[in-house]
């Protein structure tokens, strides 16, 4: 765990304070989903989004906006009182209908509150579930994005130091300048229990927006997902000791190279070549 | 001097006692409103008092007699005392009954005296240690007060000197019965007690002329479609006004203490100490005047609590620690000996309520569990669709397919439980054997909601019993028959308010009914020596200890009895969700219940519910084999003609003992 410390985007921050910095609190917007249970397949707080939530919890001085856009029924109204239960008075609710495309919805719900902090799970358990979303609304709102938080440690002087989660239990510290959007998957701590009484007297306050139609899922053909065969990586190993140090071992790539001062037609070009010997482009 | 002294003296205490009354009763206005029947409670009081309650107390006979004679002595002495010495009514004639009342309350509280001069650890000491010489001050001083008006002694005997001393003994007798009475005394459960018995909550409970009460033991279930209704219990005050006067009726008699799983494992409970402090909660105050056992590790005059305050802190401590309430079993031991008839458990439930439903603070795998009930109505979180995976080669006639059947059998959630499978496995056996005509749920059956509902979870508990009633309300069948207490429970005693009123019986209950109507044979037993562990959801919550023992009988097994064993059976530790959010102590509950099993010297402890199996089987090094009693019948089925060829190995030649050690074996028919 070799903390290494970078400070990316920190030039595209907007210089204007947003309203909550003038009280000291710290505005954060949390983007919640109605979830998917893997077994049964029942509505329910999503578990990254939730995860989303605690985290927001955990912060100091904070003022927490639920956010979720989307269409409201039966079953989303029960999964996202989820959310409430974890101690929420109300929540804003961006009225979508079913197939619209909620980025534009969002960012301009966003460009409106200017939360300071923006917390969303890395992919959402229904849809399309591209994880793609809080990309979309990070280059439409032009703040800088870091995925796969496990902590923010601290928030000082409008600059959030952030503990990123990397494969196999490495962390890196990273300071980002605020607004940023900040995605949590499992690495984050888990959600607190989510309370009945608190959940049902929750407010949902809806409040409409425009609604621009996602133009391609439509011409999609959708199809159950299968489990892809993973590439093994064959261990010729003597001794259980070198099967323990292969096992555990740090994923090295071999044959990879880190691209410096390159032109972006230069970088494309390279990772089209990557994804042609892949064979993931034909 | 005496005579003007008297009266004097009478009706002061007794007005003192009166306004200490309304105090006491301003003090449990402060909980909810409760619908309560006042008139015709306070006309079954006696009755409840003199029948119920002294049920429960005869069960130790010494002090039911010390008992017997103090308060009897001391009633009797009071009202008489009043008459004579306070109006100066027939003072002839019924001076001598106060004599003999008297006497009769002093020689009890001699036996009283004898109890405290090395009080068991279950007894509280403080103000209590003083009660026997305050009763012995009250009966000597009424005594001899009463002497000179029976001419017995001359009115000018002694002198004023002597009168004067007997009138300060006098006034510390009247004190502590009148005064104290209604002040907060020890003698404070004579009056919140009769009162208590009056306005109890489940007035079901008590027998009346017609016959035996029922045993009352659903939990209550909570208005879920009210906003306003408060999710339980936060605050003293957000208790229901009887049972405020239930906690304030305690005696202090330990007998909870002495029989609570939880406390003699260690764990931070203990039944006397959490009604006290919900009268310091009550009243408002600190706990540091408890003179009893406090909670294990727990040092007393570090809570304090408010009427209006909350029990269990978010943070830091209050009245109560959350990890308290959730030491409970569930077990009803110390309902079950309370002779007060205190509701422990439906105090600790209320209070759990608030903790999950409010703060969403369930301990342990308490969150998990509830999430999984509530996303697929297990608390394993299995697949809902692999429920019938266990009897894939059984071929078990689903309702669904079959609509109709005299005996729907409930499997439970013990169907995803491998250990659990082989009871059940068992249990088909037999009631093919039996040619009962069954079938099962399968994939539409769900979680009883015992464990939500014991975790506090009302709300996923009531989602559970409305979808499995609306389930049964499809198909139409005689009875239930459930291997699992707790779903016995559940179905029978707590679905009747939310609409599903079904005749559901215990497996035990069932193959003894069986057995009694010719459809089931056995074959000698020949295995060694067996003991039954009393499962608390089938005994104490449903009276049911005959039946298991029955069936015993027929197989020709003769119970060793374990000395905690009926009414008084041990918990396996196993209720309430208390292995779920398994609050740490001292030593495991199930370790000292297969301790209780090794006094008795049985090689086969035989038990009727999946939780007591699980918890039993899961302690190391112990000296016998945990078998459900539906595992030892199907072991001994005999097939009735003899000329069935497949007869099984117990049909055999009697083999040697040794060899006829039970042995797990595949009990497929």
């Amino acid at each position: 765990m070799r903390p290494d410390t970078q400070v990316p985007g920190a030039q595209k921050t907007g210089t204007q304070a947003t309203g909550a910095q003038r009280d000291g609190a710290l505005e954060v917007a949390v983007l919640v989903s109605v979830g998917r249970h893997p077994v049964t397949g029942r509505a329910r707080r999503a578990d990254q989004d939730a995860r989303g939530v605690e985290l927001a919890l955990s912060l100091d001085r904070a003022r927490i906006t639920l956010l979720h856009a989307g269409g409201f029924d039966e079953e989303s109204e029960s999964a996202i009182r989820g959310y409430l239960g974890m101690g929420f008075p109300a929540m804003t609710l961006v009225e979508q209908p079913q197939g619209a495309d909620v980025i534009p919805a969002l960012a301009d719900k966003l460009n409106e509150a200017r939360p300071q902090l923006v917390i969303a799970g890395e992919r959402a358990e229904r849809g399309e579930g591209s994880g793609l979303l809080p990309y979309l609304l990070a280059e439409r709102l032009g703040w800088p994005l870091v995925n796969g938080l496990a902590d923010v440690e601290k928030i000082e002087h409008g600059v959030a130091t952030l503990l990123q989660a990397l494969p196999r239990g490495q962390r890196r510290r990273l300071q980002v300048r605020l607004p940023a959007i900040v995605t949590v998957d499992a690495a984050a701590s888990a959600a607190r229990q989510s309370a009945f009484g608190p959940a049902q007297r929750g407010e949902i306050e809806a409040e409409p927006a425009a609604v621009e139609w996602d133009e391609a899922p439509p011409e999609w053909n959708v199809a159950p997902a299968r489990k892809r065969p993973k590439r093994l990586k064959i261990v010729k190993a003597a001794s259980a000791r070198d099967r323990f140090k292969a096992a555990a071992a740090k994923a090295e790539g071999a044959g990879g190279q880190v691209l410096t001062d390159v032109t972006p037609e230069q970088g494309a070009e390279e990772i089209f070549k990557l994804l042609k010997d892949e064979g993931v482009l034909r | 001097m005496l005579d003007t002294l008297l009266p004097i003296l009478i009706f002061s205490a007794l007005a003192l006692a009166v306004i200490g009354a309304v105090r006491r009763i301003r003090l449990w206005r402060r909980g909810r409103p409760a619908r309560v029947d006042l008139l015709r409670g306070l006309a079954a009081m006696p009755r409840r008092y003199l029948v119920d309650l002294h049920h429960v107390v005869a069960r130790d006979k010494v002090m039911s007699n010390t008992h017997v004679a103090t308060a009897g002595g001391f009633v009797a002495a009071a009202v008489l005392m009043i008459l004579v010495h306070g109006l100066g009514l027939a003072q002839g004639v019924l001076g001598w009954p106060l004599l003999a009342a008297s006497a009769a309350m002093f020689v009890g509280s001699l036996f009283v005296a004898k109890r405290r001069r090395n009080p068991p650890a279950r007894l509280s000491k403080g103000p209590w240690m003083r009660l026997p010489k305050s009763l012995m001050a009250f009966s000597l001083s009424v005594f001899l007060i009463t002497l000179p008006t029976l001419d017995i002694l001359p009115a000018g005997a002694g002198n004023w000197i002597l009168a004067l001393a007997l009138s300060a003994v006098l006034v510390w007798g009247l004190g502590e019965m009148f005064f104290g009475m209604t002040w907060g005394g020890p003698m404070k459960h004579a009056f919140a007690g009769a009162l208590h018995l009056a306005f109890h909550r489940r007035p079901e409970r008590f027998s009346t002329k017609g016959g035996e009460g029922n045993r009352s033991t659903g939990l209550k279930a909570l208005n879920l479609d009210d906003s306003k209704a408060p999710l339980g219990v936060e605050t003293p005050s957000d208790f229901t006004w009887n049972q405020l006067l239930g906690f304030d009726a305690c005696v202090q008699c330990g007998r909870c203490e002495a029989m609570c799983p939880a406390f003699a494992a260690g764990q931070p409970l203990n039944p006397k100490k959490l009604i006290q402090d919900m009268v310091v909660g009550m009243a408002g105050g600190s706990d540091a005047h408890y003179a009893g056992s406090p909670y294990p590790d727990k040092p007393i005059g570090e809570h304090r609590g408010h009427p209006h305050g909350p029990i269990v802190a978010r943070e830091g401590t209050a009245l109560v620690d959350a990890e308290t309430l959730w030491s409970c079993t569930t077990c009803r031991a110390c309902v079950e000996e309370c002779p007060m008839m205190i509701e422990h458990v439906d105090a600790i439930v209320d209070m759990r309520r608030f903790l999950t439903l409010e703060h969403g603070n369930t301990p342990g795998k308490g969150a998990e569990v509830l999430d999984n009930l509530i996303a697929t109505d297990n608390p394993g979180g299995f697949d809902p669709g692999s429920r019938m995976h266990w009897a894939a080669d059984l071929n078990l006639p689903l309702m669904r397919d079959v609509g109709e059947a005299e005996v729907l059998l409930w499997l439970g959630d013990g169907v995803f439980d491998m250990r659990n499978q082989r009871t059940l496995r068992a249990l088909v056996k037999i009631l093919r054997a039996a040619g009962v005509d069954f079938a099962v749920l399968g994939n539409e059956e769900r979680d009883s909601g015992d464990v939500a509902r014991r975790l506090g979870d009302e709300a996923t508990f009531q989602s559970l019993a409305k979808r499995n009633i609306a389930t049964l309300g499809k198909y139409r069948f005689q009875r239930i028959v459930t291997c699992d207490p707790h779903s016995f429970h559940v179905l029978g005693n707590e679905y009747g308010t939310l609409g599903g009123v079904y005749a559901v019986f215990h497996h035990s209950t069932y193959i003894a009914e069986l057995y009694e109507a010719g459809r089931l044979h056995f074959a000698p037993w020949k295995g060694g020596s067996v003991t039954y562990h009393d499962p608390c959801y089938l005994g104490r919550y449903n009276g049911e200890y005959e039946a298991p023992r029955n069936v015993l009988k027929a197989l020709g097994i003769e119970v060793a009895e374990m000395q905690r064993s009926g009414f008084r059976s041990r918990c396996c530790g196993g209720g309430g969700g208390a292995p779920i959010t398994d609050i740490p102590g001292k030593q495991r509950i199930p370790d000292m219940r297969m301790n209780d099993v090794k006094e008795t010297g049985a090689e086969l402890v035989a038990v009727g519910c999946p939780q007591c199996t699980a918890m039993l089987e899961g302690v190391v090094d112990a000296t016998a084999e945990v078998r459900d009693i539906a595992e030892l019948v199907a072991d001994a089925l005999m097939e009735r003609s003899a000329d069935s060829g497949d007869g099984n190995d117990s049909t055999r030649t009697p083999q040697p003992v040794a060899e006829a050690r039970p042995v797990v074996k595949e009990v497929t028919p």
